[in-house]
């Protein structure tokens, strides 16, 4: 590959194109809301379901306990063992996919519109009636921490540990919401059971469907599959204080080439200057673009396959975060290549021509991001937990070319702080 | 709630119907100087994808110069006689688009991902570097440290990774599937611009190209604009047969040790040469496909977790992997993660038991019917994203297979019998004709993850 497809960290501008998507906005008769695009040409439906709260609800002590949860909703229901539960869903071609994130936990199903109502009664099934038997505790137990020693001699997972610990403080973001060995071998069924209920919402929910079904078919739905879910979850946690102290941290590790994580402030979603800042970062180091990054430490330098930033805005913390890869003997210089292009941008801006490139590249980006029902499933339920409006599928574009020159330089300038931007990197770098 | 019984015939019908949509909105036709085309229409938004594909891939590259074939797809990013350096994508951005490239062992693939009225550009593009690239040795010499630092990345930084290139190189003893498509390390160091040219003289023209257009498109139209842009280039007429080294009778079993102080989960790896699909002959790979979702497929329900997983707490994971869309012969992979305290020689004979009993016993009729019914639905499920029906056909043309081969996989694997699955699992399954390595981290390779 010519480029390595940069995987954002948290799905923030995932918005739409024009006119092709009617967003129709539907509340079920008990009460519960969900956005729907009816597209019927295709037989089967894409529903996507979001509660906030996700690996930061985790109790004092109980890390791991939110995502081990979700790893067994799949594992067992009232007389059904995991195995009982995964043939049925296969005889009926349905999937459903249970993922922990920090802030949120997400459920995303996939059927056939034939099998509607026997894919959706399992599906409650898993979320409102798991077993969390002792066997499948235990099983499940053994492949996360299977997965968490694997983790521990990786070294973008070792980077992304660090730079956790370095910057969150006391915060849960500060560890990962997988759990350490340690947390995950003494949870316990009941502190499963307690993060079943701390999770799993009505007051946490954002429900989009797109595909082959109706506004009174979809409501329906919802009532059958979640009702008996608790009425409101855990405590939310509070906003993080982030600590950025400008230098280079280096965790030695053995291996051929050093990866980097860098970061400072960011700026909430919700932020006059917020699409200012986006199209900043474009110009920066955005993804599918010659940013300058791309071009400085690659183009001409040959430093890197793969450098990237990205706006970072969490629901209690915003970092603007980069990330890079060198050869041990070649990463100082990445790392000296991207504090120069941070201070340059920082005190000279951008130019017009960069900013009307960024703006053509992103509003003609923007439609081809709707290019199946369940990628617009995922961006709807997106939009909707940013508090935005269906409208937004729309003005989003002339939100972006609303940006003047004026407007991103003062940014530039506001925002981009080089004395604070901190490095993390893993690996033996030579000259650091 | 128990057994939930899934309406067959209706599925079936269903797949059916959704099968002969997709032959309708699939058209082909080759242009005059060989370049052959595939239009597929879903008109559900404004957007396409543009692929051209290069029937060369790294198995196609002289000896000595492994990673040329994939040096070469990077080089393509830069000038022609009508663009500088960098301006293909800068043009494409500038238009909204994307783009990538990407290099396997049989083909070489380019794609925009645009608004649909942007195609006419692409395919001017397009057509512009298929024949007249042009670059510095500067430019070669800087883009040679990208690649560098991109075997670091995907092979150098990861034990799996390196392995994984050790155990191909013993699986083929002759095949340059032996040899990764990223090129050795020290063979890539010597890459020149000389090298590049050659590759791309010998390789890239009209007679060895497939155009793959999918979305907001018709036909006709693509057809006129390919004409156009693509119809002027003169084909090679040295193009020969894609002829490789094939394989030797495998008679001895190879057995590997490998480790690394950065494996932090010993685990076991198994391939066997297999056979591939072939133009006009798709069942015994079809067969292998399913033997692949029977043994390993389903993390919960297929037979290795089911014997190693449930019934014994020899392995936290199991798996299969078959890709029988090859040019020549592939491979089928057992991979095994052992439980705790279990030794890989422990977990190897468990699993070696396994498949012994799988092939005496024969497929769980029940088994493998849901199997296929997943393989109906998938047929319904695919029609939701266009780009990936476009690397569907893409890499089925470049591997010498046809669009009726394609819209014939899926029936052709709904007609195998449970007895043609036990046939090519006693074919294939042969340890004669296979690499198995053992993967730790050498601190304590008797051992499972004790400790």
């Amino acid at each position: 590959m010519k480029y390595l497809i940069a995987i954002c960290l948290v799905a923030f501008s995932t918005l739409r194109a024009a006119a092709a998507v009617d967003i129709q906005e539907v509340e079920s008769p008990g009460g519960i809301k969900a956005w729907l695009v009816e597209e019927p040409s295709i037989p089967f439906v894409a529903l996507e379901l979001r509660f906030l709260g996700g690996g930061n609800l985790d109790a004092e002590g109980k890390r791991g306990a939110t995502n081990l949860m979700m790893g067994l909703l799949e594992e067992g229901t009232g007389d059904m063992d995991a195995r009982a539960f995964a043939k049925a869903r296969d005889s009926l071609a349905a999937s459903y996919r249970f993922d922990t994130g920090a802030d949120d936990v997400s459920v995303s199903a996939r059927f056939l519109t034939e099998n509607t109502d026997e894919s959706m009664a399992l599906l409650r099934q898993a979320l409102v009636n798991p077993s969390f038997d002792e066997a499948a505790l235990e099983r499940v137990r053994q492949q996360v921490l299977t997965s968490i020693r694997s983790s521990q001699t990786d070294p973008n997972d070792i980077a992304s540990r660090e730079f956790g610990m370095l910057v969150y403080g006391d915060h849960p973001y500060a560890t990962e919401y997988e759990g350490t060995a340690e947390s995950v071998a003494t949870l316990t069924r009941d502190d499963i059971v307690a993060a079943h209920e701390n999770a799993l919402a009505m007051d946490r929910l954002y429900v989009s469907a797109v595909g082959d079904i109706s506004a009174e078919e979809l409501g329906a739905l919802l009532d059958d599959l979640l009702a008996g879910l608790p009425e409101a979850g855990a405590p939310l946690p509070n906003e993080a204080t982030l600590t950025f102290d400008g230098e280079t941290h280096v965790t030695p590790f053995e291996t051929p080439q050093s990866v980097a994580l860098f970061a400072q402030p960011g700026m909430k979603r919700d932020d006059p200057d917020y699409f200012a800042a986006y199209i900043l970062n474009q110009i920066l180091g955005g993804s599918g673009f010659d940013s300058r990054l791309m071009t400085e430490v690659r183009e001409k330098r040959g430093l890197t396959y793969g450098i990237g930033s990205y706006l970072v805005p969490r629901d209690y913390a915003e970092l603007w975060v980069g990330q890079v890869a060198s050869g041990n003997d070649r990463i100082a210089d990445a790392i000296s290549v991207v504090r120069d292009e941070w201070a340059k941008l920082a005190s000279e801006g951008v130019s017009q021509e960069e900013l009307d490139q960024a703006k053509t590249y992103m509003t003609g980006a923007y439609p081809l991001r709707f290019d199946s029902n369940a990628a617009i499933a995922q961006i709807l339920v997106g939009m909707q937990m940013q508090d935005l409006p269906t409208s937004y599928v729309t003005s989003r574009n002339d939100m972006v070319n609303a940006v003047t020159l004026e407007q991103i330089n003062r940014v530039a300038r506001e925002l981009m702080q080089p004395d604070a931007l901190t490095f993390v990197v893993v690996g033996q770098p030579a000259g650091l | 709630m128990r057994a939930i019984l899934t309406p067959f015939s209706l599925t079936l019908a269903l797949a059916a119907s959704t099968a002969l949509a997709q032959r309708e909105d699939v058209t082909t036709f080759t242009l005059e100087n060989g370049m052959d085309v595939v239009v597929i229409e879903d008109h559900r938004s404004q957007a396409l994808t543009n692929m051209v594909w290069y029937r060369v891939g790294a198995a196609d590259e002289p000896a000595g110069k492994s990673g040329i074939a994939h040096f070469l797809e990077h080089l393509m990013f830069k000038g022609t006689d009508d663009m500088a350096a960098g301006e293909f994508s800068a043009t494409v951005s500038a238009n909204g688009g994307t783009d990538n490239a990407f290099t396997s062992q049989d083909y070489t693939a380019y794609y925009q991902d645009v608004a649909a009225d942007r195609l006419d550009l692409m395919l001017k593009m397009e057509a512009d570097r298929m024949v007249d690239l042009r670059m510095t040795e500067q430019e070669v010499t800087t883009e040679r440290d990208v690649i560098l630092e991109e075997r670091n990345m995907r092979v150098e930084n990861s034990p799996q990774a390196l392995f994984s290139e050790q155990s191909d190189a013993a699986l083929y003893m002759n095949h340059p599937y032996g040899i990764p498509v990223i090129g050795w390390r020290q063979e890539m160091e010597g890459l020149n611009q000389e090298d590049a040219l050659t590759f791309y003289k010998e390789y890239y023209a009209p007679n060895n190209a497939i155009l793959v257009v999918a979305g907001d498109v018709n036909p006709e139209d693509v057809r006129t604009m390919a004409e156009e842009h693509f119809g002027p280039l003169a084909p090679n007429p040295d193009l020969g047969p894609r002829v490789r080294p094939q394989e030797p009778p495998q008679l001895a079993e190879r057995r590997l040790k490998f480790s690394d102080p950065r494996i932090s989960q010993p685990y076991l790896l198994r391939s066997y040469l297999a056979p591939e699909r072939n133009a006009g002959d798709q069942r015994e790979a079809a067969a292998l496909t399913l033997l692949s979702s029977l043994l390993g497929g389903d993390s919960t329900t297929s037979y290795l977790a089911t014997k190693l997983q449930f019934d014994t707490q020899t392995a936290v994971y199991t798996g299969t992997s078959y890709a029988g869309m090859s040019l020549d012969k592939t491979k089928f992979t057992f991979v095994l993660v052992p439980a705790d305290g279990v030794s890989l020689e422990e977990a190897e004979a468990a699993m070696d038991q396994a498949i012994a009993d799988f092939i005496a016993e024969g497929p769980d009729p029940e088994d493998l019917e849901r199997i296929k019914t997943q393989f109906r639905a998938s047929e319904i499920y695919a029609m939701d994203s266009t780009s990936s029906r476009a690397n569907r056909y893409g890499a089925a043309l470049a591997i010498g297979l046809t669009v009726e081969d394609v819209q014939q996989w899926t029936p052709t694997v709904l007609d195998i019998t449970a007895e043609e699955i036990v046939e090519a699992a006693k074919a294939v399954l042969d340890r004669r004709r296979s690499v198995t390595g053992y993967i730790t981290s050498g601190m304590d390779t008797d051992k499972g993850t004790e400790g």
